[in-house]
């Protein structure tokens, strides 16, 4: 186990694998915000429900989550930091001949999410961040309308959910990969599957702030 | 044709180095990359300069000693090419070319362009064989293999060892490596009694070495002269799953 733990490889299976615990969940979470889109009685429903007879669920997922966050950025720092080491002294000139945009902006997209996220949890979970002045516990459809109607705030969560998308295109294809079950010839329709998840996810977020900044959800 | 070169020079492992310029200015689009560096190189010692230092052996693309990182891309422009394989004609008259080593922790240079990458040869020994009994060659098609297992075998045992995917990495990762060797011998049936057991301790060695992990750039399958797939590195990474689970039980570790 310990060994396993060394490892590159083994390091890279942890983040594979919280990486796709956080996929999980941002499915969910992706579906639940969408309801937005069915009215504040849908909304503010499903957030009853989720804070009433799923308490204990969510309570569980919540530390699921923490704990998966927590390897997966402690995962990425040593990789960086090994990364780093493994090459001392860099090129004058280097090209980049395949990696993607996605590949390419993993680290400074994490650092960015990473920001996001405790942020995004003061604004609509604990209320704490009150861009609009008011926050009403409970009431998700009315909070979410009147801090997304501020353009900076919408701004501000459509430039995250652009580096979730890309994060997310390039984790959805490569974890799959590190747990080294995309075969031995890869799957025609991996690389695009990834793709899809990733759009879907990223058009999923970003539709409740746009629709809100447009006036098309009051 | 005329090009003008900038080339990494250093004395030696601990010196500083730095870019020269030299200008080459009889160079016929038929000469590989490396005669063009020889033809510099006597012009060097005819002045009663040092010659630049660069790794060579068979220059026909099957050895793995030439290296070179060229304007940026490891063995230079031409995909699936060795640096000696590499001709003039792949350059534009009057190009400015950028030659460096392989740069990495675990490539230390020795002299101007010439790396030590013995830390591949230690990976290699760390579980890149099969342990058979001496005896009798054994009778051609004695052990049926699957033609897709032949294959994929084949492609993997294309890799000659030069350390182009970790001079393009970007993690200055040795997975391409490491995977091409554990898929060669883990896809045939010899390969198969030490099969998690090598994956195991290659991928410790590996990281023993100071290589940097896999995130899946794909840049070293671009760089490799020999295209070998990044799909090794799943499968390298599949045989070390197994190997920490289930081979374990069988004590092949």
């Amino acid at each position: 186990m310990l060994r396993f733990y060394r490892s590159t490889v083994g390091k890279k299976i942890l983040m594979a694998v919280s990486g796709i615990i956080g996929i999980a969940f941002l499915i969910l979470h992706m579906l639940g915000n969408l309801q937005i889109f069915q009215g504040p009685a849908k909304l503010n429903g499903y957030a009853a429900i989720l804070h009433g007879p799923l308490a204990e669920v969510v309570l569980a997922q919540r530390v699921v989550l923490l704990v998966a966050v927590v390897v997966h950025v402690v995962m990425a720092w040593q990789l960086t930091m090994r990364a780093r080491a493994a090459r001392p002294v860099g090129y004058v000139e280097r090209r980049s001949q395949a990696a993607t945009l996605a590949s390419r902006t993993m680290r400074i997209g994490g650092v960015l999410l990473l920001v996001f996220i405790p942020f995004h949890i003061l604004h609509f979970t604990t209320g704490d961040i009150r861009p609009a002045g008011t926050f009403t516990p409970g009431n998700v459809y009315g909070n979410a309308v009147a801090s997304f109607r501020i353009p900076w705030v919408a701004a501000f969560y459509v430039a995250a959910m652009i580096a979730l998308g890309l994060h997310l295109y390039h984790g959805a294809w490569s974890s799959v990969r590190t747990l080294g079950i995309a075969g031995p010839r890869p799957h025609p329709l991996h690389r695009p599957a990834a793709l899809v998840l990733a759009l879907a996810l990223w058009l999923g977020f970003t539709a409740v702030p746009v629709a809100i900044a447009l006036g098309w959800v009051r | 044709m005329k090009v003008t070169l900038r080339v990494w020079r250093q004395r030696g492992p601990g010196a500083p180095g730095r870019l020269e310029r030299y200008e080459a200015d009889d160079v016929s689009p038929e000469m590989s990359f490396l005669e063009m560096l020889d033809v510099v190189n006597e012009k060097l010692i005819a002045a009663g300069d040092l010659p630049i230092a660069f790794d060579h052996d068979c220059r026909e693309g099957i050895c793995g000693s030439c290296s070179l990182m060229i304007d940026g891309v490891a063995h230079g422009p031409m995909q699936g090419t060795a640096t000696c394989q590499l001709h003039m004609r792949s350059f534009a008259d009057g190009a400015e070319i950028v030659v460096e080593p392989w740069r990495a922790r675990a490539f230390p240079v020795i002299r101007d362009l010439v790396v030590d990458r013995s830390a591949l040869d230690r990976i290699i020994q760390a579980g890149g064989y099969v342990s058979v009994d001496t005896g009798g060659a054994p009778d051609g098609n004695a052990i049926p293999i699957a033609k897709a297992a032949v294959e994929r075998a084949m492609d993997a045992a294309q890799c000659i060892g030069c350390g182009a995917c970790v001079a393009a990495c970007p993690n200055g990762s040795a997975s391409l490596f490491t995977a091409a060797k554990i898929s060669h011998l883990g896809l045939l049936p010899q390969g198969q009694p030490e099969r998690y057991r090598r994956a195991l301790r290659m991928v410790a060695q590996m990281d023993a070495e100071s290589f940097g992990g896999c995130s899946w750039f794909g840049e070293c399958q671009e760089a490799c002269p020999k295209e070998i797939s990044i799909d090794t590195i799943t499968r390298m990474n599949a045989d070390f799953i197994r190997g920490g689970t289930v081979a374990r039980a069988d004590g092949s570790r």
